[in-house]
């Protein structure tokens, strides 16, 4: 089911945030937060815990309500047009939201069913066979590993195929390989054309996957730009001549560092 | 009211209903401590106790059926608790479906599960000797003030189900609802209290309620009583139905 867009909104951004303001009794949490996403491409938002990264979303998914500043997803305004953005968007939070006694199957149908789709059966075998999880599909959720439930959680929030699509922190908590199929996830479906916001705190995810990176700081995003407009914020690579004797410390970290980085590729 | 409502609730109640059928625990645990409260009172206190009535059981069954209630409503606190604690609260939340559909399939989740552990007390009541000379209509009243009295507890369920900060939280509101019973005409008649006691247990809804039902089994004339019932059922229902959803509004927005 799709919602014809009006004809205005074609060269609006997908995703279009301005002064967005949030505070939680006396913490403020966004202090006037900026953001644009092009239609189809991958934005990521970077930041510490606590930084507000979660509360960004969260106002964006018309869950919760922002104290100032206009927030507009799919050309329409979250505040006050708060059903048509839903029906734009889907959201996967930071915990998998499965139905843990559901079988995988009968979590995609249900989600297929609240979305009112015809053919909630075939709609979900196929989610199935494209997330490798046909064989236990038939299975209570409550058995799946952390990976099995995250890519099920990615495919309930494709059914229907919002145009924009929310992950918090999609990553958390997955082992290297889980992690590397939600990356490919998450490329298959930009690739459709699907606009995605993710959220997160691994630098590596954010350099792997998305198009533009903002960092949210202290409630405000302190910078906004692509891999290499943020490489060029810092100064250009000096060529420095020190001699220095390499400390046990020194080797350590160099022996040791360049495994870890050789296992992560 | 949204288009999807009765659609999106019908869905939600089959996903709730599915989760019963599959840990049937949920009804046999609401089950187990009324049959106890029979079995304890009919055979070990009943022999004791003067009702006026012809059999203990039969004197004692309304206020059982009320104590399967309060008991079960607890789950529908529970069940909605899980919903919040894990994401999936959130995602029906941030997808196109009526907002009150969420409330709703717990709700009528919990009047489905209510009226199975009901039938279970019954049958065993009838096991223990409970007789009555109440026809289909008889029962069906009955079964309406049950349900009635189901709904409202339900709703009052509800507002812990969204605020509770722990499982034990979540259910631990009911244990007030449960022996309020024992404080009115349920187990013994109101004549034999104390004054200030006797006074609470005559103007509570329990009393009311019990009451009611005794006297529709009984094949008696109900007089104003089921009024006062009916009363109590619906201004509970009322309240709890209007804080509950100040709660839910202040929940989701």
């Amino acid at each position: 089911m799709s919602i014809p867009p009006p004809t205005a909104q074609v060269e609006q951004p997908a995703i279009h945030v301005h002064g967005l303001e949030k505070s939680f009794k006396q913490l403020r949490v966004l202090r006037g937060v900026d953001i644009d996403v092009a239609r189809g491409s991958i934005f990521a938002l970077l930041g510490s815990n606590g930084a507000g990264k979660t509360t960004v979303v969260r106002i964006l998914a018309t869950l919760l309500k922002a104290d100032g500043g206009t927030a507009r997803v799919a050309g329409f305004d979250v505040a006050t047009q708060a059903a048509d953005v839903r029906q734009a968007i889907s959201l996967t939070g930071q915990f998998a939201a499965v139905d843990e006694i559901l079988t995988g199957r009968e979590n995609l149908v249900l989600v297929a069913r609240l979305r009112h789709l015809s053919e909630p059966g075939v709609i979900a075998d196929d989610l199935l066979r494209r997330f490798s999880l046909t064989e236990a599909g038939s299975r209570r959720v409550r058995t799946y590993s952390g990976g099995m439930r995250r890519r099920l959680d990615i495919a309930m929030s494709l059914i229907g195929n919002p145009p924009v699509i929310f992950l918090d922190e999609p990553t958390t908590g997955l082992d290297p390989e889980a992690r590397i199929e939600v990356w490919q996830a998450v490329r298959e479906l930009a690739s459709g054309g699907t606009t995605v916001l993710l959220t997160t705190q691994y630098l590596d995810e954010a350099e792997q996957l998305a198009d533009r990176i903002a960092i949210l700081h202290e409630g405000r995003i302190v910078v906004n730009g692509t891999l290499d407009e943020l490489k060029q914020l810092l100064p250009p690579a000096q060529v420095e001549y020190v001699e220095k004797q390499p400390t046990l410390e020194d080797v350590f970290l160099t022996l040791v560092g360049t495994k870890t980085e050789k296992e992560q590729r | 009211m949204n288009k999807h409502f009765l659609g999106d609730t019908t869905v939600l109640l089959g996903r709730s209903l599915r989760h019963i059928a599959r840990s049937p625990d949920t009804i046999i645990t609401t089950a187990v401590m009324p049959i106890a409260f029979l079995l304890l009172f009919v055979y070990v206190f009943g022999g004791a106790i003067e009702t006026g009535s012809d059999s203990y059981v039969n004197y004692l069954l309304p206020g059982i059926l009320l104590i399967t209630i309060a008991s079960g409503i607890s789950y529908t606190a529970f069940r909605l608790f899980l919903d919040m604690q894990g994401g999936i609260f959130e995602r029906f939340q941030s997808m196109p479906i009526a907002r009150s559909s969420v409330l709703w399939a717990h709700v009528l989740t919990s009047l489905v599960a209510n009226l199975i552990s009901l039938a279970v007390i019954v049958l065993v009541a009838l096991v223990m000797g409970f007789r009555t000379g109440a026809g289909v209509l008889d029962w069906l009243a009955v079964a309406g003030i049950l349900l009635l009295f189901t709904l409202a507890l339900t709703w009052i369920a509800v507002i812990p189900g969204l605020t509770a900060k722990s499982v034990d939280g979540a259910s631990a509101f009911s244990y007030p609802l449960i022996f309020l019973p024992f404080v009115s005409s349920a187990f013994v008649p109101t004549a034999s209290m104390p004054g200030p006691v006797r006074a609470f247990a005559e103007h509570q809804p329990v009393t009311a309620i019990v009451n009611a039902i005794r006297d529709i089994f009984a094949q008696k004339p109900v007089g104003a009583g089921i009024w006062a019932a009916l009363a109590w059922c619906v201004g509970i229902l009322v309240v709890a139905y209007v804080f509950a959803n100040l709660t839910y509004r202040r929940k989701i927005s």
